[in-house]
């Protein structure tokens, strides 16, 4: 129990500390802090908020546990931004496109998604294991490289088909490829119907990592390589696997938007989930639990920043606390780990001792 | 080319291979242009473009190169940047675009700053603590942005009023008549006239400085003790500490050092490509700083070429109306990667040596049977080509030893 209470420290370090932070700035723009606290906090419990604040974690935890496969054995999969975009503009052109009998249509498309996703990591992956070039750099290129491929399949010349005034995307999904959405009590706002993937996915993530063997061999590989090949476990194999499985889950991200809200893809399709995902794991460390309070978190700070412009805040105060919380949780997980360091090296010296 | 090769083994002297390189490059941009007809490719205009569209990215990549000699992984170079296009904005429209300059270094410090805490102090993962970097430096930026810009006159939550000018050259009378030598279409000349009269076209002095900035940054990098001593920590900190070099000092210097770079960047998109601060603005440059520092082998030379083909191309694209210019990238892409290909054949490479053979083949029959391309192709070119570098050249790269692993006193691995 007494574990449990240290690894929550930092995390409530970070948030008291960004919480502070964003009052001074408040302050110094001449807000009252307390006072546009309340407020958010009032906006933010509203039936309609939580709707949206479960809608936005939704979409966060799928990017966070992307992240999280790869940070359990140091891969750094920067690239979850270029792979759900990349997953999403395909799934949609095909759920535009093809109208699938009765309810098949929907695994299908998730299926392509996921398959999409795995294929863009895949790339980053290959490259690490056969020229040896850091995913981190790869996957970075690889997200531009999407961003033209889905500028160029856009194209009225090529798929993409005028929906709106000005608009470009894909045609709009029928109702058969989307997904039905959850109303939950008297909330205005109905509930993505991908909520519930989700949720299966934090149990799987749970699962696959803690009770089976390739979880076992993921953990080893990510907390000591050479003691994991020294055990028999195939690092370049296992590196694969994890990217493949990464960008596999990358593929849903931007799914519950596009088959629960927009029926469409455009160029405009929000792009920088994979960034929020990576701040969101880091939050939770990579653990199921963890991740889904951090993503109710930022989707939280999300949703209750919409009130700041109506009281004359800019609401981009919120951006910077998050940001305040990521670079402020690292930094504290950092010190605890010194601190539980030094403590264990004071222990082994005492028993010399004695 | 055999004559190329002839000269390059014949020789010892570096600036005679800089120049055959150049030479060689000229010839195959000249025929590329008459190959595929479009005299644009070396016009005035788009040199003139090349060169503005490359500073930004140089002076980001030249920032990624001094934190990464000095052993940090650079990821935050875009959130610096931004802040440095915040800075500029914000000091530049008040007290004009020297104040802006100003401005832009005091964020991009205050920004690198952060980071260094972060990630030399407390040892926290470099790609995580640059990447948290990003989104702090967006937030600042955008808070501030709405606090000091809405209420301005000609200004607004997401954009600044404008910021006045900095001097310009333009010297017509060397610039003018090239203009006119280069629309003959000769061979390898008109190349040559178009470039020149290109540089002396609308010269921005920050262009000038970030030149300089290059120049000074590998002279003091790789010819004074200081340089040496920063090197020495990027490639293995603990043997550089025995020797009495204080680890964190330079780790702190070519951090901060590597801010403001890149918000220098930042301020030339601000005060010298647009005349204002805006949202957005940087596009992801900081990102492609970090490629051309990679594309150009952790050097400055290499990192200022990568910057001058990312910009080029982007240049391309920029006035390409009707996909012909892209279809020339395509053409040049393909005869580059067939020259690699002799090359690697020569150095009995052969897998490489197919793998680009291959590629090449493709990109040639692409060209011939199309008569314009997309535009999207000069968006993923940088990328493609960076990737290609990093998969076929690893074993010419060479990164810092000591690259991106944190260091802490007295505890070696």
């Amino acid at each position: 129990m007494l574990r449990r209470l240290d690894t929550l420290i930092a995390p409530v370090v970070a948030i008291v500390f960004s919480i502070v932070f964003a009052s001074f700035i408040l302050l110094a723009f001449g807000a009252n802090p307390l006072d546009t606290f309340l407020r958010m906090f009032e906006y933010a419990t509203t039936p309609r908020s939580m709707a949206l604040i479960l809608n936005s974690s939704t979409t966060y935890y799928f990017s966070a546990v992307a992240v999280a496969i790869g940070f359990k054995m140091n891969l750094f999969n920067i690239g979850v931004n270029g792979q759900y975009r990349l997953a999403t503009a395909v799934a949609a052109l095909v759920a535009g496109y093809i109208t699938f009998p009765g309810y098949i249509g929907i695994p299908i498309i998730i299926f392509i998604s996921m398959l999409v996703g795995a294929a863009w990591a895949g790339i980053a992956a290959w490259l690490k294991v056969v020229r040896g070039v850091s995913e981190v750099i790869s996957t970075i290129m690889l997200n531009f490289i999407a961003i033209g491929l889905i500028a160029y399949l856009m194209a009225p010349s090529v798929l993409g088909v005028q929906t709106a005034e000005n608009v470009i995307g894909t045609p709009i999904i029928p109702e058969g490829n989307r997904i039905p959405e959850i109303t939950l009590g008297n909330a205005p706002i109905p509930v993505y119907g991908m909520i519930l993937l989700a949720v299966a996915l934090g149990f799987a993530y749970w699962y696959i990592l803690n009770r089976t063997r390739f979880g076992f061999d993921l953990r080893a590989v990510g907390m000591s390589p050479t003691a994991a090949v020294a055990s028999g476990v195939n690092v370049k194999r296992m590196t694969v696997y994890a990217m493949l499985l990464s960008g596999a889950v990358a593929g849903l991200v931007g799914l519950p938007l596009l088959l629960g809200a927009q029926y469409t893809f455009t160029v405009n399709f929000p792009g920088n989930y994979g960034f929020t995902g990576i701040a969101i794991a880091l939050l939770g460390r990579n653990h199921p639990v963890g991740i889904a309070f951090g993503a109710l978190l930022w989707a939280f700070l999300d949703v209750s920043a919409q009130i700041l412009d109506l009281i004359g805040v800019p609401r981009e105060v919120i951006v910077i606390m998050q940001g305040v919380i990521v670079l402020s949780v690292v930094i504290a997980y950092e010190v605890t780990r010194r601190i539980k360091v030094r403590r264990q090296q004071a222990a082994v010296g005492m028993a010399g001792h004695q | 080319m055999t004559a190329a090769i002839l000269i390059w083994r014949g020789t010892s002297s570096k600036r005679v291979k800089i120049l055959v390189i150049v030479i060689s490059l000229l010839a195959t941009l000249s025929l590329v242009r008459m190959w595929a007809d479009v005299l644009d490719l070396t016009s005035r205009g788009t040199i003139s473009a090349a060169l503005g569209l490359a500073v930004p990215i140089g002076l980001a990549g030249l920032g990624g190169l001094w934190a990464e000699r000095a052993g940090v992984v650079n990821i935050g170079l875009e959130g610096m940047m931004i802040l440095g296009t915040f800075g500029a904005g914000w000091l530049g429209w008040q007290y004009g675009p020297w104040a802006g300059l100003a401005g832009a270094l005091l964020f991009g410090l205050a920004g690198a700053a952060i980071f260094a805490v972060a990630t030399i102090t407390f040892g926290v993962d470099q790609i995580i603590s640059g990447t948290a970097m990003n989104i702090l430096g967006l937030g600042f930026a955008q808070f501030f942005a709405q606090v000091a810009f809405s209420d301005a006159p000609g200004g607004g939550p997401t954009q600044s009023p404008s910021i006045e000018a900095l001097p310009s050259f333009t010297w017509s009378f060397i610039s003018d008549p090239l203009v006119d030598l280069h629309r003959e279409g000769y061979f390898i000349v008109s190349e040559i006239a178009g470039f020149v009269s290109g540089v002396f076209f609308r010269l921005s002095i920050l262009t000038v400085i970030a030149a300089g900035l290059f120049f000074a940054s590998g002279y003091i990098l790789w010819r004074t003790p200081f340089g040496l001593r920063l090197r020495s920590v990027g490639e293995n900190p603990h043997a550089a500490d025995s020797l009495g070099v204080n680890v964190y000092f330079y780790k702190y210097i070519a951090v901060l050092n590597s801010g403001m770079l890149a918000a220098l960047g930042g301020a030339f998109l601000a005060i010298a490509s647009s005349g204002v601060y805006r949202e957005g603005q940087t596009g992801g440059r900081g990102f492609i700083g970090l490629a051309t520092m990679i594309f150009g082998n952790w050097r400055p030379g290499g990192t200022a070429a990568g910057a001058a083909v990312f910009g080029y191309i982007d240049a391309l694209q920029l006035r390409d109306a009707n996909g012909t210019a892209m279809r020339a990238v395509v053409l040049l892409g393909a005869l580059v990667l067939f020259v690699l290909a002799v090359l690697a054949l020569r150095a009995k490479k052969y897998q490489t040596m197919f793998a680009l053979g291959v590629i090449s083949a493709a990109l040639i029959s692409w060209f011939l049977v199309t008569t314009n391309l997309p535009k999207e192709i000069a968006l993923v070119a940088p990328y493609l080509a960076t990737l290609l570098v990093l998969a076929f050249a690893s074993q010419r790269l060479r990164p810092p030893a000591a690259d991106g692993i944190p260091y802490r006193k007295g505890e070696s691995k």
